[in-house]
């Protein structure tokens, strides 16, 4: 497993922070507190950037690559926050032979979001998926869970219009 | 709680609630609301019957309760009707709508609505040959049989009421053993019954809770359940920690009272929401009713319970992983010894067992050894449960006595093979376990017997498979699944599951050549024998058991380059046949690679020349077949 | 000690209870292969290739076969164990061999070769090619600081890992990632640059293959000898003459001093000198320091300086420290400050024609020659510091046959050096020549007895109180950052009260630091190279007329021409340098 680098700029507000670190002196002096840390941290700001894991570190005296190990360890741990918009991009045999290798690429280049994450703005997430078993409809995609279908590269702009 | 008696009052209170007394004219609706239930729709149908209730003034006569799961997942949402002295009604398959009519002609009007009952259902939805409605799922085959001792309050109690778990005896278990009994009397009952741990190995429980016994008072312990269920189709800890939290609850301390351990942790999968809110709330009920806490029924004894988060990782279901990520670390596995019963969970003594084990502690301590021990065979004692599912009509949760045959749970139990097909094999353990072939369809679910056969209890999910099920990608699937779950600390799991599912992947590619079977061999002889943990020990039992029965399809994929059942992809091939192509071009049209053309060949009585799939460019979808009307295309 | 009987390939060998099967083997002299395994500090049971097959005893009979990790698994009575079976070596080969399978195979030319303890078993098992082909890992090497990471050839046995969190402290590096994904690396995939690694070096040491060395800088030192136009001097710290054997085949713990010279001169150096001569004037500036504290109410306790990687871990971990270092350079930089500022002044040369080397077992003086506050020249005290092993490189590359050579001696002005310099190598060894310079000093008079072996030992943490007249002086010594660690929240939280701490960031002191040869964890599970290699120091120390820093008569020369006296204003400016509060994570 395999996690992808945060790329969504650190938005996290005082209030946020205030709550962490109330999280964390919650759990001072408890054993085995670290992963109640990172799983209450995670529900505050939805995943794990730096500047989380950072202050985490800070406050524990646990160092940062420790929890960054523990964070890249747990496939619930999140690097970067699921988009406002999730876009999945079949990858399936029928879908890749009609060009949803293209579309993706297209999303990608037009959001300017590396395929596997989230823009910087927290908008979109881009990913690819296996075989979402609409083969007839190839290439598909879904943006949050509506299903778009029979997909051109010139579609694209179109569709994302919609969103941004 | 300071004493039994407490306990008695409780349980006086609230048991008619439950079981209905007599000429009594209460009615009592429970509504299936585990996880399942709930994705089915459980809620709105409970809604709704809250609602009809408080409009029809029913407030006083019938009460309604959530409860878990009854078993029959495919029949979800379920709802059942008690009444006293009535057969109880089982509704299948219950919308909000039906719920209304329910209430109205059945609970209001004293007539069940046979159309929406169990029965009903299993016939297709029309009234059985021989006329006789058994309305309640009791009475069905799928019932019948089976024996629900650790599943015996789920479906039946409210999971978040601790009162109905103390009418049915609940902590009187633990009331005995604390007032009654001494530890150590408590471990030689568990140890006299036989039980074994249900979640992987089989380790005799009693065994482990005596190696950690020692020096009781002078050291600090703990008492850990596993509820970190993993295994791809398995869902009988989430049942029971849905449908009856408090068993869970009672058996943790009463193996601390054995071993003494004050502090308790269940290490719950984060996916399992319903699950962990009604352990939630069952340990806060029970620190009220002082059955945690400070001096539990006025004894000496203390203990204390907190839930630990899963964070999605298969490994830690293992024991050492396990402890290794409640103490807030990678979970990754240590080498035995020292064992968890020596040096374990923050390096103190340790006993850790699964859900399902702990949910059998309280009926054998108030029921003894010899009660539990008549039942199963002789070396595996009790019941297992198991999640049914796969190619098989009656899906669900069954639990049934150890040493039941495969063909009782597949035939009778499961119904059978659905849309006529042939009984292929059972997979057992998930992607720890191995399958069992059609020509060992009469083995006797034990421990030992499992083994024997080249598969393992594990947890208990039994993946039933059908002709359709090609076992080469049947074992790429579940190495896929080790792979991706592999912690990577030892060598043998880390790279050797990769290099195994790499030859895998070849085979069923088409690339395969005969020494990717010896190498295949090899390697899992390899892995099973130098890996770290249970997860890389067993590791390549699907490829080793599937090659052990069909090797055949093996070497069909490498010689013939063909898949048997029609599944690898790349060695399928669809065919359109000239004679019977009408020349619709329907194919073609829901080709998505476009490869479908039109010949110049037209068959004898059409009027159109017939398609043909261009084999360069087919994506070997099976749009085309599915879009022909005619039957005109084969797969093969 | 309890003993209990154990049957190895068939006889019969009494061990001490609680051994290991691989220490039961060991103790028979018979190696089982190892790679994750690193004695007390790695014992992990990760990479499996120490299975053999035991039997143990169920009641009066023997139970069956099993194969367990011997690094990792316990003696009973009457075990019987098999170390080399057929279905052991099977079982070894098949572990090389998916090893290899992803595996940066680029063996000719790597740092480690010989000297790679994966190599050794390829070689003894025949193990050469993986028959395994599929997906391998691909990794960018990490080369921004002097400790070059290289996944690529990575075995994942963790021993780094252990070594940096347990030994150090410090835990910058560790698992990251699952399954086979999992690689060694740095928070948020950061280069150690970007993180509070202070260099130290242990990892490299650590390491059994090539995936961590150091920075290799010995082309630099080449082409400044081949410069005409350069003077160009090495002088060799301590330690080096008690490790560099080891490169050439000696066993651990023999003194190579004069061959060391010799093969340095044959390397075209204009000048080869003895860092005991500046770990000399080290202890003056600094003990004079020290006492000035103490009677001007200075900030105590007093923290020694000379080890750079103790530097970073400071200035990152403890800011609130770093007024209690000692602003004296560490003895490399006073050499260099003192060859390009004094030497160059007297012989008339222009201090950018001298290009001067460090030879040390450490890599965190890399580092070092590039901080601030440095160059007392107007140019780098140091141009370039070369640990043990890339001395070891430069002799077998330039063809010098060291084994061969007759001993030589340093060269003038700069090759006296006393037995308190010389024991700087050792952890303890600053603190013991400093007591020797200060109670000389507060006391008045000529110090009878030399040596206080309260602060000798590998121990890592010492304590110590003295009393020199009417004051008590009580001190402690600590090496490996862990135990640095360990003893500065004592004193943080008022738990020892002392006025002199001594600390070094390598466990045992320089002499086990980060730049040394490095051992195989079989040699290091049976021999303890901090406690061999520091008694060639004391030996040396020993065998010394000259046994106090003050009485170097290099020294004084240097003062009275130069310097006038200790902490002069002169001094300050050559001799001492300023820290920086890093902190951690910024």
């Amino acid at each position: 497993m395999k996690k992808k680098l945060t790329t969504v700029a650190f938005q996290g507000t005082p209030e946020q922070e205030k709550q962490l670190l109330a999280v964390i002196a919650k759990h001072k002096g408890e054993k085995g507190s670290m992963m109640p840390i990172m799983q209450e941290a995670q529900d505050i700001y939805g995943y794990l950037p730096i500047e989380v894991q950072t202050i985490i570190a800070r406050e524990t005296g646990v160092s940062l690559e420790e929890i960054y190990g523990i964070a890249t360890f747990y496939s619930q741990f999140k690097l970067n926050p699921d988009g406002k918009y999730a876009i999945s991009v079949c990858l399936g045999t029928a879908c890749y032979v009609k060009g949803s290798g293209d579309v993706l690429d297209e999303i990608s280049k037009q959001l300017n979001v590396p395929i596997g994450s989230t823009s910087p703005d927290g908008k979109f997430s881009v990913e690819a998926t296996r075989c979402l078993g609409a083969c007839g409809l190839a290439p598909v995609m879904t943006i949050n869970g509506e299903v778009y279908g029979s997909l051109k590269k010139e579609d694209v702009k179109t569709i994302l219009a919609k969103y941004r | 709680m300071k004493s039994l008696a407490e306990l008695e009052k409780i349980k006086e209170k609230t048991r008619g609630a439950i079981v209905l007394p007599d000429g009594g004219n209460e009615i009592r609706i429970v509504v299936g609301m585990a996880t399942c239930g709930i994705a089915a729709g459980a809620r709105p149908v409970y809604e709704a019957l809250e609602a009809g209730i408080k409009e029809n003034g029913l407030g006083k006569q019938v009460s309604l309760i959530q409860t878990g799961c009854v078993g029959v997942c495919q029949y979800e949402p379920v709802i059942e009707v008690y009444q006293a002295g009535k057969e109880r009604v089982t509704y299948v398959k219950m919308t909000a709508e039906k719920a209304a009519k329910v209430l109205e002609q059945h609970v209001k009007g004293g007539k069940v609505v046979e159309e929406y009952t169990i029965t009903y259902a299993q016939n297709g939805g029309k009234a059985p040959a021989d006329g006789v409605v058994h309305t309640s799922l009791t009475d069905t085959v799928f019932c019948k049989t089976q024996l629900r001792q650790a599943l015996r309050n789920c479906g039946l109690i409210d999971p978040e009421n601790i009162d109905e778990y103390i009418a049915m005896d609940g902590y009187k278990a633990l009331g005995k053993a604390l007032t009654e009994m001494t530890p150590d009397q408590v471990i030689e009952t568990v140890l006299a019954s036989g039980l074994r741990g249900r979640g992987g190995a089989g380790f005799p429980t009693g065994m482990k809770w005596k190696f950690a016994s020692g020096n009781r008072g002078n050291v600090q312990k703990y008492v850990c359940c596993n509820a970190d269920e993993g295994d791809p189709g398995a869902f009988m800890d989430r049942s029971v920690l849905e449908g009856d939290p408090h068993a869970v609850v009672e058996a943790m301390a009463i193996a601390g009272y054995a071993i003494g351990a004050d502090q308790g942790y269940v290490y719950v999968r984060a996916e399992y929401p319903v699950a962990v809110k009604r352990l939630k709330i069952a340990i806060e009920q029970a620190k009220k009713y002082g059955l945690l806490g400070k001096n539990i029924f006025g004894t000496d004894f203390s203990f204390d319970l907190d839930i630990r988060l899963g964070a999605g990782a298969f490994v830690c279901g293992e024991e050492t992983a396990l402890m290794t990520s409640i103490e807030g670390k990678r979970g990754e596995p240590r080498p035995r010894p020292p064992f968890p019963a020596i040096k374990g969970l923050f390096e103190k003594p340790t006993i850790l067992n699964n859900v399902e084990t702990y949910a059998n502690i309280p009926q054998i301590i108030l029921n003894g050894a010899e009660w539990f021990s008549s039942v199963g065979t002789e070396k595996s004692k009790g019941t297992k449960v198991f999640a049914l599912g796969g190619k098989i009509k009656n899906t669900g949760l069954v639990e049934v006595p150890m040493g039941t045959t495969l063909r009782h749970i597949i035939e009778e139990i499961g119904g059978g093979i659905p849309n006529g097909k042939k009984f292929k094999a059972a997979q057992t353990g998930g992607p720890s376990g191995g399958c069992i072939p059609a020509s060992l369809i009469d083995t006797q679910i034990d421990y030992d017997n499992l083994i024997a056969i080249g598969s393992m209890m594990g947890s208990g999910g039994l993946i039933v498979m059908d002709e359709d099920t090609c076992m080469v990608d049947l074992a790429r699937f579940f190495l896929d699944f080790t792979v991706d779950e592999s912690c990577g600390k030892c060598t043998p799991c880390r790279v050797g599951t990769r290099r195994l599912l790499e030859i895998l992947d070849k085979i069923i590619s088409g690339n395969g050549e005969m020494e990717d079977i010896t190498r295949l061999e090899e390697l899992s002889t390899y892995i099973k024998s130098a890996s770290l943990c249970g997860l890389g020990q067993t590791a390549p039992n699907p490829v080793l058991s599937t090659l052990r029965y069909f090797r055949d399809e093996y070497i069909a994929h490498i010689v013939d380059k063909k898949c048997p059942a029609g599944v690898c992809k790349k060695l399928i091939r669809y065919e359109i046949d000239p004679e019977k192509c009408i020349g619709c071009g329907m194919c073609a049209k829901n080709c998505p690679a476009s490869t479908i053309v039109r010949t110049d060949y037209t068959a004898p009585g059409h009027k159109l020349a017939s398609m043909k799939i261009e084999q360069a460019n087919c994506v070997k979808c099976g749009a085309c077949m599915s879009s022909c009307k005619f039957g005109a295309i084969s797969k093969g | 000690m309890d003993m209990i009987k154990v049957i190895i390939n068939g006889k019969e060998y009494s061990v001490e209870k609680g051994s290991t099967v691989l220490e039961a083997a060991k103790a028979a002299n018979i190696d089982i292969p190892t790679l994750c395994y690193l004695k007390d500090i790695n014992e992990i049971g990760a990479c499996r290739l120490c299975l053999v097959e035991v039997a143990e005893m169920r009641g009066p009979a023997l139970g069956p076969w099993r194969m367990v990790t011997a690094c990792v698994y316990p003696c009973t009575e009457g075990m019987q164990i098999k170390t080399n079976t057929p279905k052991i070596t099977a079982s070894r080969k098949m572990n090389l061999e998916l090893l290899l399978s992803n595996h940066d195979k680029k063996c000719l030319s790597c740092v480690r070769s010989t000297n790679c303890e994966l190599q050794t078993l390829c070689r003894e098992y025949g193990v050469d090619q993986s028959t395994f082909t599929g997906t391998t890992n691909h990794y960018e090497i990490d080369n921004k600081t002097p400790i070059i990471r290289d996944n690529n050839k990575c075995v994942l046995c963790r021993r780094c890992v252990a070594t940096c969190a347990k030994v150090q402290g410090i835990g910058v590096i560790g698992a990251n990632n699952r399954g086979f994904d999992t690689f060694i690396g740095s928070q948020f995939e950061k280069a150690l640059a970007e993180t509070s690694c202070i260099n130290c070096g242990q990892c490299i040491v650590s390491c059994p293959v090539g995936a961590l060395y150091e920075r290799d800088d010995t082309d630099k030192v080449f082409e400044a000898i081949a410069d005409p136009n350069k003077h160009v001097f090495i002088c060799t710290a301590p330690s080096v003459r008690a490790q560099i054997g080891e490169c050439f085949g000696y066993e651990p713990g023999t003194d190579t001093e004069g061959k060391m010279v010799a093969a340095l001169k044959r390397l075209g150096f204009d000048g080869v000198y003895d860092m005991n001569l500046t770990a000399d004037l080290t202890i003056v500036e600094e003990a004079t320091e020290l006492i000035g504290r103490v009677q001007n109410n200075g900030v105590l306790p007093m923290i020694t300086s000379c080890s750079p990687g103790w530097i970073k871990f400071c200035e990152h971990y403890f800011p609130e420290f770093t007024e209690n270092l000692s602003t004296c350079k560490s003895p490399q930089q006073m050499f260099g400050a003192v060859v390009k500022t004094y030497y160059a002044q007297k012989m008339g040369w222009d201090p950018k024609d001298i290009f001067f080397v460090s030879a040390i077992p450490c890599t965190a003086k890399k580092f070092e020659v590039g901080r601030p506050d440095q160059s007392a020249a107007g140019v780098p005290d140091v141009d370039v510091a070369i640990t043990t092993r890339e001395v070891g490189r430069m002799i077998q590359k330039a063809g010098i046959n060291f084994r061969a050579l007759a001993d030589e001696k340093f060269d003038d002005p700069f090759d006296i050096g006393s037995g308190a310099g010389a024991i700087f190598g050792a952890t303890g060894g600053v603190m013991e020549a400093a007591l020797r310079y200060a109670a000389e000093i507060i006391l008045g008079k000529k110090l009878e007895k030399v040596d206080f072996p309260e602060v000798r030992g590998t121990e890592g943490i010492k304590t110590a109180s003295y009393k020199l007249g009417d004051l008590t002086v009580n001190v402690a010594v600590a090496s490996s950052t862990g135990k640095a660690r360990e003893l500065l929240n004592k004193v943080k939280n008022g738990e020892l009260d002392v006025q002199f701490i001594e600390i070094m960031a390598c466990p045992g002191g320089c002499v086990n630091g980060g730049g040394q040869p490095i051992q195989p964890a079989k040699v290091r599970m049976s021999t303890d190279l901090r406690a061999v290699r520091a008694a060639v120091l004391y030996k040396d120390d020993a065998d010394e007329t000259l046994r106090k820093s003050q009485d170097n008569l290099a020294v004084k020369k240097l003062y009275d021409e130069f310097f006038g006296k200790p902490n002069s204003h002169k001094a300050h400016e050559v001799l001492h340098t300023s820290y920086i509060k890093r902190g951690l994570y910024k």
